[in-house]
């Protein structure tokens, strides 16, 4: 097997959620299934929820981060869309 | 990976549908496993009918349930098998559905293959024809390896190996995992609960103290094994297993059975867990209001296992086990890694123990056994 280049997340591009994917609404935040890998995955905010819905209409992570949270959480938010990206629950565009 | 408490805690309050909801298609079977969970055997007249389960189905997609768990009896012997679970996949609905194998032919195999969003656990009870057909009945076993052949022939692609851990097939973990290995598959191990006709042989079939300990350290080892959260209970040993590690029993899981009755998981499937009927007002209905599912949603009472250091990561066990060997449900389970359940269970040694309630086993000569 080929070995694929590390990827990482580079949150000054544009995301949208992935095709492949259903969120479901919960008191939480929201249930993500990932229908190819099979996957469950937890959005533990609902602030998450509603950046990874609008992800699609900025152009980059940095930007819709910013319309959701204040500039001090940015950075965490990088984090958990960076592990999203991971679990292939998000996708570029 | 540890165990997210509050995510856990979370879950406990119940969610908007559930995660992991069984639907057993039909109570007919072909074979007459002696541990058979949901009693099965023949055909319950009042089944639903196709129209109904298309129904059900809707609702399911509506609910934004991601996939389904279909089981039995064994769910190929449906005619309209094939039509419901295509229904399912065109809305999105996965499909992952448990199966003797018994009919899956070379050209059911090609079918099979050719629906996406479809996984298929085959079951066998040993890695040997002799230990399974054991529990499984005569000729099972090679029948469950021609279905595998079938399936691996077709390119059907990775499917599931799922075996029960009896205190037969628990020595027989690395033959499991060799052979899901030669036909690239997956290995699913379960836990044996005494539900259904599994009550009868819960006593004589159930892992030793010893045996889970072993099993307990061969599951941490290896992380891919699946095992659907079953032995949750085994975490008090030490770092909790892959998984939830909770009952999810009407909170993030539920069973509907092959004439619409809902009841809190599939191991239950007794009266007193019944939570309605999705013929009444729905399935949505059932899951949101019933009593028995918004009480199971409150915060438990630890009982004795309250004062115990691994409550955290064992929360008493499973529900479904320490019912059917009557015990309380604040008591601890019956296979408590520390004893404390055998210690209750030992007291109330002439208790009597519920059946489970609906019994569709083939009504056959059977020997009296003292219990
Ligand atoms: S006493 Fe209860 S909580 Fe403690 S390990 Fe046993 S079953 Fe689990
Ligand atoms: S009752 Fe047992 S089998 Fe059912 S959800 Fe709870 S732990 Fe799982």
């Amino acid at each position: 097997m080929v070995q694929s280049a590390v990827r990482v997340f580079d949150s000054s591009a544009p995301w949208k959620l992935s095709g492949q994917v259903s969120l479901r609404d919960e008191a939480f935040g929201a249930l993500a299934y990932h229908h190819g890998t099979r996957r469950l995955v937890f959005l533990k905010s609902r602030e998450l929820v509603a950046l990874v819905r609008n992800l699609e209409e900025f152009e980059s992570a940095d930007e819709a981060i910013d319309a959701v949270v204040v500039p001090a959480q940015h950075q965490r938010y990088v984090e958990a869309l960076s592990s999203l990206f991971s679990s292939e629950i998000l996708s570029g565009r | 990976m540890g165990a997210d408490f509050s995510l856990r805690n979370r879950f406990e309050r119940g969610l908007a549908a559930p995660i992991c909801l069984t639907w057993e298609l039909t109570y007919a079977c072909n074979l007459a496993c002696t541990h058979c969970l949901s009693s099965s055997g023949r055909r319950d007249p009042m089944e639903l009918s196709t129209k109904e389960a298309k129904d059900l189905i809707d609702e399911i997609a509506a609910m934004q349930i991601f996939y389904i768990n279909i089981g039995g009896g064994e769910p190929m012997i449906r005619r309209d098998f094939f039509e419901l679970i295509e229904h399912a996949v065109r809305q999105k609905v996965g499909v992952k559905f448990s199966t003797n194998g018994t009919r899956i032919d070379e050209e059911a195999a090609e079918r099979l293959a050719a629906i996406d969003y479809l996984d298929i656990q085959i079951s066998i009870d040993g890695a040997d024809a002799a230990t399974s057909d054991r529990i499984r009945g005569a000729g099972s076993y090679d029948q469950a390896r021609r279905a595998m052949d079938n399936l691996k022939a077709a390119n059907f692609g990775q499917f599931k190996i799922s075996v029960v851990m009896t205190r037969e097939s628990i020595e027989q973990l690395d033959e499991f995992e060799a052979l899901a290995a030669s036909y690239g598959a997956e290995l699913r191990l379960t836990r044996l609960r005494p539900s259904g006709r599994g009550v009868d042989v819960w006593e004589s079939l159930h892992p030793t103290r010893e045996q889970n300990r072993r099993l307990y350290q061969w599951l941490l080892d290896r992380p891919n094994v699946l095992t659907g959260d079953s032995f949750f209970h085994l975490s008090a040993l030490g770092d909790p297993l892959e998984g939830l590690n909770l009952c999810g029993a009407g909170r993030v899981v539920c069973l509907i059975d092959p004439v619409g009755e809902v009841y809190a998981c599939p191991f239950v499937i007794h009266d007193e867990f019944k939570a309605g009927n999705v013929r009444d007002a729905g399935f949505a209905d059932v899951w949101t209001t019933s009593n028995l599912f918004q009480s199971l949603r409150e915060p438990g009472n630890p009982g004795a296992c309250g004062s115990c250091g691994s409550y955290d990561a064992c929360r008493g066990g499973c529900m479904a086990a320490k019912f059917f060997t009557g015990l309380e449900l604040t008591d601890p389970d019956p296979e408590c890694v520390f004893g404390h359940g055998e210690a209750v269970l030992e007291k109330k040694r002439l208790t009597i123990r519920p059946t489970p309630s609906p019994d569709h086993s083939k009504r056959v000569p059977v020997a009296i056994t003292s219990r």
